[in-house]
């Protein structure tokens, strides 16, 4: 039997109350929204928080809301059921639409949350074992050891970001909405994963919580997200691949390329980005794009497939990527 | 931390209970140890396998990662209220007819997750029933008699 461990539970309605909790436990509290992240991690006993802090009676984080411009917000605990069947999302937003039906399963999907992807803590196969594996192996650097065995020479902690929402929240230039009791800042999603360490995998303070997502229009741009993995369902991504273009006429004004599950943060491939340019989207265009996505991935051996092949397929997603926005 | 039992109306298969269960367990232990609902399987507890499937409010969930405490007011529905006074329900008899259940330990959650797809889409074609079942793992069959079942059955409900 896999329990969860034992914790004091609150489940406020409104978002001052939880931060104010947030504020008092610090570290010791965890946020929960649909579990499918957290409960079995806690179950694994990866993570046992004091208090658990539900969202589920918080109505004012759900929700799916449309300006009058295009743009779009999602409360955090929409479900990803609720945003896969949403068809101007799917009409609008193709790229983030490909990226929620591709996560896990229908079944996960109907109480796993956006937000709740785009906080997913970072996975590892030295890390999501149970305990007694993990023991076996004296632990790891994330969780109460003090090797990673993924790269035991170093004092780094390779843990892989595995949502499939983050590089095309970053493709999209989405900003997240952060509340505290000291009031509420707006980051780049950018910004919000630009982290070294599988350690610390969102620049987000413990006391902080997500409250909004905020997409802007896509300027008449074209998006895409694929996904390497073994299983067609299930599986988490072992390469994520998000990229919007945007043209005028059919020359290529902005382009961005982000890869995710290559390491503990996604990687945004500038060079393949800059390379297109004020081009065409040409073969030759294509091929110089997916040469220059080389560089930024350093998938190493903690998660399915060879790093190897991981890293071959870089170039050859990238490529597949560019070739579905002509 | 003491643990002192929290007392829950639960709305399952129609009917009002009221529950008293220690307060960190998850749907599927309630269902099964505080309830005696045995049909619900508890597999893999960690939401890789669906064989503890489940309809909260007619969404299929998995009830091995759902508080018990969360489901006070919401509808909860499993494999032991599909039969009728009729006797099985038609995803039942299709399934025994075929052999669709060969160790029958993903069959509750196979039925709870095929039951919401019908009642969504009356008749599924075999690509929304591959995607819509891609949640629940079976071993034994090979998934073509559990396709199957499901046609036949969403044939029967459709015939009336």
């Amino acid at each position: 039997m896999m329990r969860l461990p034992t914790f004091a539970y609150n489940a406020p309605a409104d978002a001052a109350e939880i931060t104010r909790i947030l504020h008092e436990e610090g570290p010791a509290a965890q946020v929960v929204a649909g579990g499918t992240d957290l409960f079995p991690n806690m179950k694994r006993r990866q993570v046992e928080p004091e208090t658990v802090v539900s969202l589920y009676r918080a109505t004012a984080l759900r929700g799916i809301e449309w300006d009058t411009d295009g743009s779009l917000r999602i409360g955090p605990t929409e479900t990803l059921r609720a945003l896969e069947r949403d068809a101007r999302l799917k009409e609008d937003f193709p790229a983030l639409h490909a990226a929620i039906v591709s996560i896990s399963t229908p079944l996960l999907r109907s109480t796993g949350t956006l937000g709740g992807n785009l906080c997913l803590d970072t996975r590892c196969q030295y890390l999501n074992q149970n305990y007694e594996w993990r023991r076996a192996i004296n632990h790891c650097l994330k969780c109460t050891g003090d090797t990673c065995w993924t790269a035991p020479g170093g004092t780094k902690c390779w843990a892989v970001n595995s949502s499939d929402s983050v590089p095309v929240m970053i493709a999209m230039g989405a900003k997240l909405v952060l509340q505290s009791t000291e009031g509420e800042r707006e980051v780049d999603a950018e910004d919000f994963y630009d982290i070294e360490d599988g350690r610390d995998w969102l620049k987000k303070r413990p006391d902080e919580l997500l409250t909004g997502i905020r997409i802007p229009k896509q300027n008449g741009s074209r998006s895409t997200y694929m996904k390497l993995r073994r299983r067609d369902a299930f599986d988490f991504p072992v390469l994520g691949v998000a990229a919007t273009l945007e043209t005028d006429g059919d020359v290529i004004t902005e382009a961005k390329i982000v890869l995710n599950s290559v390491g503990p943060a996604p990687v945004r491939c500038t060079e393949a980005e800059q390379s297109l340019i004020g081009k065409k989207l040409t073969d030759e265009a294509i091929e110089e794009a997916k040469d220059l996505s080389r560089k930024g991935a350093k998938p190493l051996d903690n998660t399915d497939y060879l790093p190897n092949y991981r890293k071959k397929m870089v170039p050859v997603f990238v490529k597949r990527a560019l070739l579905s926005l002509r | 931390m003491t643990l002192r039992r929290i007392a829950k109306r639960l709305l399952v298969n129609g009917e009002e209970h009221e529950v008293s269960f220690l307060p960190h367990r998850t749907l599927l232990e309630v269902l099964r140890e505080d309830m005696a609902l045995t049909g619900t399987k508890h597999g893999c507890e960690l939401g890789e396998c669906g064989t503890c499937t489940v309809l909260l409010d007619g969404e299929p969930v998995l009830s091995c990662l759902v508080l018990a405490r969360e489901c006070e007011g919401r509808e909860i529905e499993t494999v032991e209220g599909l039969a009728g006074a009729s006797g099985p329900h038609p995803l039942q008899h299709r399934f025994a007819e075929l052999n669709a259940a060969q160790c029958g330990y993903c069959t509750p959650g196979m039925l709870m997750t095929a039951m919401s797809v019908l009642r969504k889409t009356p008749a599924p074609d075999r690509e929304t029933l591959r995607r819509e079942l891609a949640g629940n793992l079976c071993r034994c069959t090979g998934y073509l008699k559990i396709y199957e079942a499901i046609e036949m059955a969403a044939e029967d409900l459709q015939d009336g």
